[in-house]
């Protein structure tokens, strides 16, 4: 059993391993005629104003918040979703009252704007 | 059995490799790039017990989902190689290295005393790894506990929006 | 099990499926982009590089190769290196749980048209989690070319990205209701003849077709890369083969995502007739052949699909784009899985 999980991972690597490969090679192939002006970052043609290292919105922050808690919420379906035939009401209506409470969950955010983007 | 211990060591070793790096590194991002590569071995190495399931949903959840806002928060707060952590030596420094040296402790008295724990995979362990398995169980003899995570996901969307909009208006 | 037959079967395998994404999905596909964008816009298209102009893709990537690759002096060498690699490593990655036909005998063993058997129950989730990672590249790309376009490409990307990984993940629930597997392989057989999903599920297939198309970066949700207000996006400062190999990963993904439309809601390698009618039977070599090849052809009706849509419909605008995800599909697909689930339910 434990020897199909083989492949996979061997895959993986095999992937990582060839994506690898190629960024050798085009460092290794490509010509090489460095100036100043070549490796300066790209402002449209400006001399570059300050870094970009800057701060950014908090709308980011929110999102990717928001998409933790859904994104859980949506891992306990799987095992439920493939398991459903086999399950008696009482696990039907646990997921049910789940959803509607993450629902409610979702449902103040929208309210509060914290979805908006502006 | 053999490949089974290749790899085995091979996992553990660069699961261990980094998490060192997670915690030594100077660069959050850094860090972070250890931590979310310590989660892809973390991942292989369920693969090694069978538990396919829990496998895919530790990349899934850890590397895809909660490593995706630490990376946002470190971008947020711009902490790059300019602002190094700071490397005082205070209290919760100290509580956390008793605890891990006694971790240790208790790993290597575990180790150490014969038949403390089974080695041997659970003869049925194909089964339980698989998603079926873990939804019959969950959905009917852990009920409580999964709508217990449903309750505290809400609380921690509450959380994010009263801290995210305080700071908005 | 004999070991040096499975290592030798996997790299079999793993040639012929690397050469075929690179063949198929990234030449065929850039070939496909240019030619059907020049008939749209009334052109001819590459027709220089050998017959129909089908060797410009590899005359592309030898220059791609040979070019100067250029990392910004004030770029964070380490992750500007290691942004390609996760994108095209994901990109290729995720063939690892693929099928393309049913199983043959061989001799007295059975063969898979595909690198693991169906013992790995878990194959749609693994093409999620690894999708999920891929936002790294993504993201890494635009933080270390410290600039200020790729890092606001990189962002709206990575965000983008997200908000739609939600309504995909919950619209593939419903799939997973009727299929009641993880499996690919089985999803596939569970919709013999014209037992489609879309025609079960109709709805979670639309939104999983718009998520589709914005986990790929693909217009009408190109915003990362919108060209009159950031240039090139997150691969602003990238040159060579490192913009190659974002190039590469995006039609690449771009094939994957076709596939997997393709086996979750279209029948897959399904033949139209029974294999019978036609003097095949189930475990022959040449019935998973010609299911190879009707999997293939559907999947490309998809590209075409995907490269159409690019040519014909204007980019949104980012609000527009996560209202869409976010007050539209994801509400959507939640109504799907509870009316799926309940009709499911009531009819047992």
């Amino acid at each position: 059993m434990i020897e199909s999980y083989i492949p996979l991972i061997l895959m993986v690597t095999l992937g990582f391993l060839f994506a690898f490969v190629f960024l050798i090679l085009s460092e290794w192939m490509g010509a090489r005629r460095v100036t100043r002006e070549k490796i300066t970052t790209y402002e449209s043609g400006m001399v570059p104003f300050r870094t970009a290292r800057e701060r950014f919105s908090v709308k980011f922050y929110l999102i990717a918040m928001s998409f933790i808690v859904f994104d859980i919420e949506v891992v306990f379906l799987y095992p439920w979703a493939v398991s459903f035939s086999s399950l008696d009401s009482v696990g039907f209506w646990a997921m049910i009252v789940f959803v509607i409470i993450l629902f409610a969950g979702y449902y103040y955010e929208l309210k509060k704007g914290g979805l908006q983007w502006d | 059995m053999g490949w089974l211990y290749f790899f085995f060591g091979i996992l553990s070793v660069l699961a261990v490799a980094s998490a060192i790096v997670t915690i030594s590194s100077r660069n959050p991002v850094r860090s972070a790039f250890a931590l979310i590569f310590h989660f892809f071995m973390l991942a292989g190495l369920y693969l090694t017990l069978n538990a396919q399931f829990v496998a895919v949903i530790q990349v899934l959840v850890y590397a895809g989902a909660i490593m995706v806002l630490v990376v946002f928060v470190i971008m947020l707060l711009n902490l790059s190689n300019e602002e190094r952590l700071s490397e005082k030596f205070d209290v919760r420094k100290a509580i956390a290295i008793t605890l891990g040296i006694a971790f240790i402790i208790q790993i290597i008295v575990a180790i150490l005393i014969p038949n403390s724990f089974n080695s041997n995979l659970h003869q049925d362990s194909a089964v339980i790894g698989t998603a079926q398995f873990i939804g019959k169980s969950l959905f009917s003899n852990y009920l409580v506990p999964f709508e217990i995570v449903g309750i505290l996901l809400i609380s921690a969307i509450i959380g994010a929006i009263v801290l995210a909009k305080r700071k908005v208006e | 099990m004999n070991w040096s037959l499975l290592i030798i079967e996997f790299l079999i395998k793993a040639i012929i499926i690397l050469t075929l994404i690179l063949l198929i999905a990234a030449a065929f596909g850039v070939y496909l982009e240019r030619k059907v964008s020049a008939w749209i816009q009334n052109r001819i298209g590459p027709n220089r590089v050998g017959p129909f102009g089908l060797l410009q893709p590899f005359a592309d990537v030898i220059k791609l190769f040979l070019k100067e690759d250029i990392t910004p002096s004030a770029a964070d060498k380490l992750f500007h290196r290691i942004a390609p690699v996760i994108s095209l490593g994901v990109a290729l990655s995720v063939y690892a749980v693929i099928p393309f036909a049913e199983p043959f005998e061989m001799g007295n063993r059975t063969v898979y048209f595909a690198l693991t058997t169906p013992d790995v129950n878990v194959g749609i989730l693994f093409i999620l989690a690894l999708t999920s990672v891929g936002v790294y590249g993504i993201t890494f790309a635009g933080w270390s070319s410290n600039n200020k376009y790729s890092l606001l490409g990189g962002l709206r990307s990575s965000a983008q990205m997200i908000s739609y990984e939600l309504s995909m993940g919950l619209s593939l629930v419903g799939v997973l209701l009727v299929a009641q597997s993880l499996s690919l392989q089985e999803i596939v057989q569970k919709q013999a003849l014209w037992n489609w999903n879309v025609f079960y599920q109709p709805l979670a297939f639309l939104i999983f077709l718009v998520s589709a198309f914005a986990e790929t970066n693909r217009a009408p949700f190109d915003l990362p890369e919108a060209e009159p207000e950031l240039v090139g996006g997150y691969n602003t400062e990238y040159s060579g083969m490192k913009f190659g190999m974002f190039f590469l990963a995006e039609y690449a993904n771009m094939f994957t995502s076709s596939l997997i439309i393709v086996l979750l809601f279209f029948g897959g390698w399904n033949l139209p007739i029974p294999a019978e009618w036609i003097g095949l039977e189930h475990g022959s070599f040449w019935l998973s052949l010609l299911q190879f090849f009707v999997l293939i052809i559907k999947t490309l009706f998809f590209v075409f699909f995907f490269i159409w849509v690019r040519w014909s419909v204007p980019r949104f605008r980012y609000d527009q784009l996560m209202y869409l995800g976010w007050k539209v599909l994801l509400p959507l697909a939640l109504l799907n899985l509870i009316i799926t689930s309940i009709v499911i339910y009531f009819l047992r």
